[in-house]
């Protein structure tokens, strides 16, 4: 599997608040969400943002909230990946289980900026700039995870893995 | 090989031996919990298991506290989608509006919460059941459906920090105050993926109520839970709510942590997180001049009875500054009604504050106290972060009760200390 897009550049401790604001926690809605996603630090994200790319931020995305609306927003925006230096760790669960790649990866962090086209391989956790032609390696998921991902999450994984 | 406490419950949840830090692990839970916000996206997901029925009907909590009393029309359709599902399943721990509390509150006092528990709950703060001996951690809303469905959920086992506590709390400092000290001191990703374990001669002189508050902030270090020692202060607790026999896990003498802290409970002071994130902590002796316009005592950090005793304590006799809001939430009925037993409930309304029934409402920006652009709150709660509590220009302080009642009192952010007895 493997994603290319244009790079959305965040900073550090992007909590799920501002991801999905409580506010329009009324609805369990993917779109609904998504037509919210990142509006309180980005109003103009979901007006810009386009199927493939990627999102880019520092140290602990996603922290606060365990509200799986955050990863579910973002995934339906369209963004195909999440890079951070770090992760909280709901989110990071969230993401898995719903099946949003991310990857941890400070040295990418530090070489991507908004705008960047970015190419990201799942397998090997290659991820390169392709605007400035620099690359890193990402510890890749083992490969459960990367079933789970591309299984589309938790659920179908365990139904496809588990109970059949 | 020595453990942690919590991997000590972690491993016999698993039916292992031993764990180490950084091991997945499938383990069996005690409990599930869920809330009106993340229980739908979680029914939506169960649905696709295509089973009949919940792994346990006991073992599952459902709780409508974050939109309730349903605050428009799409809360009503989601508690409305939670009510029906908690029949069809027949999920006998369904609180209803009038039995309800803020659900970390809540669980512990329906004894619904043991010491060597596992717990999951698809809401951050469930790492509050830590002040119990529980190993208890948030989770997203795919994990509590796969854990309604197979009473299981995989966990990476986590390292720990150690807090090692001595002396005793000063007059009018609390476990809030603590809890803010540590997380300035470590960083709101300080504890990320770890466990914070309390230990210490200093644990003896905390409170249950300032225990809860202490494990339900771990998360806003990034902490996958927190975890005190289950002493005479959790067992007399527990025997007065939870008809289970506690089971004791202690960690080892020579567990390893990645790090220990070594705190003296005489030296902390009343401690505000200022905007826009709980780390960014001031001693009360810092703040300055900081005008306010609403203050907020309550939600599942700070709603408990003592919380509320010590707010009135401060409150009794006096009127609140003319210009700000003060709103008071009890946590849970039963709170409510030994509040109102007290007498506290008639010392805030004289005051000049408003009591509500229990709901997390403000605390994430949902109802029952919004802030405009350019408001400023000082709060009970635990977040702070950009709009939290409302418009995105709004400002969020986070303190004690005792701060927060006394910051009622002036209008600007206030030493309880510095506030005449009646």
């Amino acid at each position: 599997m493997k994603a290319q897009g244009n790079a959305f550049r965040y900073g550090d401790n992007v909590d799920t608040d501002v991801i999905i604001p409580a506010r329009y926690l009324n609805t369990s809605d993917p779109k609904e969400l998504a037509a919210h996603c990142m509006e309180d630090i980005d109003a103009t994200f979901i007006d810009r943002v386009k199927d493939g790319d990627i999102m880019v931020a520092d140290r602990n995305f996603g922290c606060g909230s365990s509200r799986e609306h955050a990863p579910l927003a973002i995934k339906t925006a369209g963004i195909s990946c999440v890079i951070a230096a770090s992760f909280a760790r709901i989110f990071y669960r969230n993401s898995i289980n719903i099946g949003l790649p991310i990857l941890e990866c400070p040295e990418a962090v530090s070489g991507i900026k908004a705008g960047d086209t970015v190419s990201v391989e799942f397998s090997t956790g290659l991820i390169t700039n392709e605007s400035t032609g620099e690359s890193w390696s990402a510890e890749p998921f083992p490969p459960f995870i990367q079933k789970m991902i591309s299984s589309d999450g938790l659920i179908n994984y365990l139904k496809k893995e588990v109970l059949s | 090989m020595s453990m942690t406490m919590s991997q000590k419950i972690l491993a016999s949840h698993a039916q292992l031996e031993e764990v180490r830090a950084g091991q997945l692990i499938m383990a069996d839970l005690d409990l599930v919990l869920g809330n009106d916000i993340t229980a739908p996206v979680a029914i939506k997901e169960f649905a696709k298991f295509n089973v009949d029925r919940v792994f346990d009907t006991q073992k599952v909590a459902l709780v409508p506290d974050h939109f309730t009393p349903n605050k428009d029309i799409k809360a009503a359709q989601q508690c409305k989608m939670m009510r029906e599902f908690a029949t069809e399943k027949e999920i006998e721990n369904y609180f209803e509006i009038g039995q309800m509390g803020i659900e970390h509150a809540l669980l512990p006092e329906q004894g619904l919460v043991d010491a060597g528990d596992l717990i999951i709950g698809a809401d951050s703060h469930t790492c509050t059941y830590g002040a119990l001996g529980a190993f208890s951690t948030g989770v997203g809303s795919t994990d509590m459906a796969a854990g309604m469905a197979t009473g299981k959920a995989w966990f990476k086992v986590p390292s720990a920090l150690r807090f090692h506590l001595s002396g005793q709390l000063p007059a009018w400092v609390s476990g809030k105050d603590l809890i803010l000290h540590i997380i300035g001191m470590i960083g709101v990703d300080g504890a990320l993926y770890r466990s914070m374990e309390f230990s210490g001669p200093g644990v003896a002189s905390l409170s249950i109520d300032d225990r809860f508050t202490i494990c339900n902030m771990a998360i806003e270090a990034g902490a996958k839970n927190g975890i005190f020692p289950v002493d005479e202060v959790a067992l007399a607790y527990l025997a007065d709510h939870c008809k289970r026999k506690p089971v004791i896990f202690e960690a080892d003498e020579d567990a390893e942590y990645d790090q220990t802290y070594e705190i003296d409970l005489g030296t902390i002071r009343p401690t505000v997180a200022f905007p826009h994130l709980p780390d960014n902590t001031r001693t009360i002796d810092e703040v300055g001049e900081v005008k306010i316009d609403q203050v907020v005592i309550g939600s599942c950090t700070n709603g408990r009875i003592s919380d509320l005793r010590v707010a009135a304590s401060i409150l009794a006799g006096k009127k609140v500054h003319p210009q700000v809001r003060t709103i008071i939430f009890p946590a849970t009925q039963e709170i409510y009604l030994q509040a109102m037993e007290e007498g506290l409930l008639k010392t805030f309304v004289l005051a000049g504050a408003v009591v509500s029934t229990p709901t997390c409402g403000p605390c994430l920006g949902g109802h029952m106290g919004i802030l405009a652009d350019g408001e400023r709150a000082v709060a009970t709660t635990n977040r702070n972060f950009v709009g939290r509590m409302g418009h995105v220009g709004s400002e969020v302080y986070l303190a004690s009760p005792a701060v927060a009642a006394a910051s009622a009192l002036t209008g600007r952010i206030t030493d309880p200390a510095s506030i005449e007895e009646r």
